[in-house]
């Protein structure tokens, strides 16, 4: 399993689609966001924790085909199904590969995107805090997404009708802690509940994505 | 003689066939009363006036479009369990009404909140959890024609059902909290069963077993109707062969 | 015709949408019925003769 992950990684750093593209997309978001909205600091500093929820999640989804896509087409996939590993384990692999390129350079770079945005002082170490929380449900749903897809030619359009739905809660419980946060409100609450969410579907959502992916692979 | 005998398709569509007619007809007669009794014979409320005439479709879709989910969620389980051809045809079939409904739900809500709440539109739980539920459906039915083995397309969808159940349910809390979080209390949507007299009730009772035997009739006939076209194609693929 | 008041539009509206999307619905089952039914009974009674 470590070696899976580490040529997942290598993969990534060396084709350098998965840190790069990520964020630059994240960064191009929230620089379109004011030339939308206009650039009033108080405007901005009010909408900022959930433009860098969404902008995360955005470039989050859009990393996605490349968890399965690309060792499907070159049989890989098929090599891995007949390893002596365990589908669920190579699922949770693949997601945390996802998340380590995409996921934890989101979160790192989410206080350096908050400037531009001024997002108000004490918001800070909430919205790293949420991204921290939140992107690995994001990243392991969007496994799913990408398990149930994989067979499909052009799959990418059809993967964001289904995963986006799927991250409904996981926004709006990180949006919640990254808005309360920026109004010094007390975040226990949705933070607990943003916890919850990843950790059950850390725990839950690797064996419907295994289920889904054996049914792909037959 | 047990249930499992009509998970034979050709049962299952002589045993329909039967059927279907008595199911229209039923409908037909519960919409028509329902809808004229709730549209010419009610009075109006003295609060809401006539738009109160709107609960008579609103209700019931509603109700329908979470119960159509429910139905392919069962469906779903049984093709998962006992791979029964018929059951996920079912779930597919109901799938585009379930989705009907969703949207006659939000229209007519609409419609009635405009004059009520002064607005189209709010992000009230309920309804958010509504838009929620009609992408889902978008999402299933999409998977569906997306995928060309049929069994492989059965099995992906009823399990994308499974999930999205799941994370529908989460939505529903996740939208309460998040919405009470935005304005304390200030709760816009009705309680509508409390204070309902039996004026509007008996309509309205009507009218949802009208809306039940509309989505049946409809989940039937659609159902015949994909298992006539998967027929259809082995035959063909029969014939290509040969 | 009813008295509905100042709602009227809301009402006839509501039951205007729904009688459309119902009778879409209704009509699109019931259409593709019929020509999948045809072509299922095209093609049985061609490998029956």
């Amino acid at each position: 399993m470590r070696a899976l992950l580490v040529r997942d990684l290598m993969l990534a750093i060396r084709a350098g689609g998965g840190f790069g593209l990520g964020l630059a997309f994240f960064l191009i978001v929230t620089v379109l966001v004011p030339f939308g909205v206009g650039p009033q600091t108080e405007l901005l500093s009010r909408i900022a924790p959930g433009i860098l929820w969404i902008g995360a999640l955005l470039a989050c989804l859009l990393s996605l085909d490349r968890i399965l896509a690309l060792d499907w087409e070159d049989g890989s996939l098929d090599l891995l199904a007949t390893a002596p590993l365990p589908m669920e384990g190579i699922v949770s692999v693949k997601a945390l590969a996802h998340w380590i390129t995409t996921g934890l350079p989101l979160v790192l770079a989410a206080p350096v995107l908050g400037v531009l945005l001024s997002l108000p002082v004490p918001a800070y170490q909430w919205v790293v805090i949420s991204l921290a929380v939140g992107t690995p449900a994001l990243s392991v749903i969007g496994t799913f997404g990408a398990a149930l897809t994989v067979g499909i030619k052009r799959g990418g359009l059809l993967m964001s009708l289904l995963v986006l739905p799927l991250y409904v809660p996981t926004l709006i419980f990180g949006a919640e802690v990254a808005r309360r946060g920026a109004e010094g409100l007390t975040v226990q609450t949705p933070l607990l509940l943003l916890a919850g969410i990843s950790f059950g579907v850390i725990a839950l959502l690797p064996f419907a994505s295994a289920a889904v992916l054996r049914i792909n692979l037959r | 003689m047990s249930l499992w005998e009509y998970a034979n398709p050709v049962k299952f569509i002589r045993t329909t066939d039967k059927v279907l007619p008595w199911v229209w007809a039923l409908t037909g007669i519960c919409l028509l009363t329902g809808l004229v009794w709730g549209f010419f014979f009610t009075p109006d409320d003295f609060r809401q006036g006539s738009t109160v005439k709107i609960i008579y479709i609103h209700v019931p879709s509603a109700l329908m479009a979470i119960n159509a989910w429910l139905m392919m969620l069962v469906a779903s389980l049984i093709w998962i369990v006992r791979r029964h051809h018929v059951s996920a045809l079912a779930a597919r079939a109901a799938a585009p009404v379930g989705a009907v409904m969703t949207m006659i739900a939000l229209a007519t809500g609409a419609f009635w909140g405009q004059p009520m709440w002064g607005t189209w539109w709010a992000w009230d739980p309920r309804l958010t959890s509504f838009l929620i539920l009609f992408l889902f459906y978008l999402g299933y039915m999409a998977l569906w024609e997306a995928i060309e083995n049929d069994d492989t397309a059965a099995d992906l969808t009823s399990i994308l059902c499974l999930v999205g159940s799941v994370f529908a349910v989460l939505s529903r809390y996740a939208v309460n909290f998040w919405n009470q979080g935005l304005h304390q209390g200030a709760t816009l949507s009705l309680d509508k069963e409390e204070n309902i007299s039996d004026v509007f009730w008996l309509p309205l009772l009507v009218c949802i077993a009208g809306f039940v035997l509309l989505f049946i009739a409809l989940v039937f006939l659609r159902t015949q109707t994909e298992i006539r076209a998967r027929r259809t194609r082995a035959l063909l693929a029969r014939e290509g062969q040969a | 015709m009813p008295e509905l008041g100042k709602y009227a539009f809301a009402v006839l509206s509501s039951y205007g949408v729904t009688i459309v999307l119902l009778s879409v619905i209704v009509l699109a089952s019931v259409r593709r019925a019929r020509k999948v039914r045809a072509a299922l009974d095209e093609i049985e009674s061609r490998r029956g003769s």
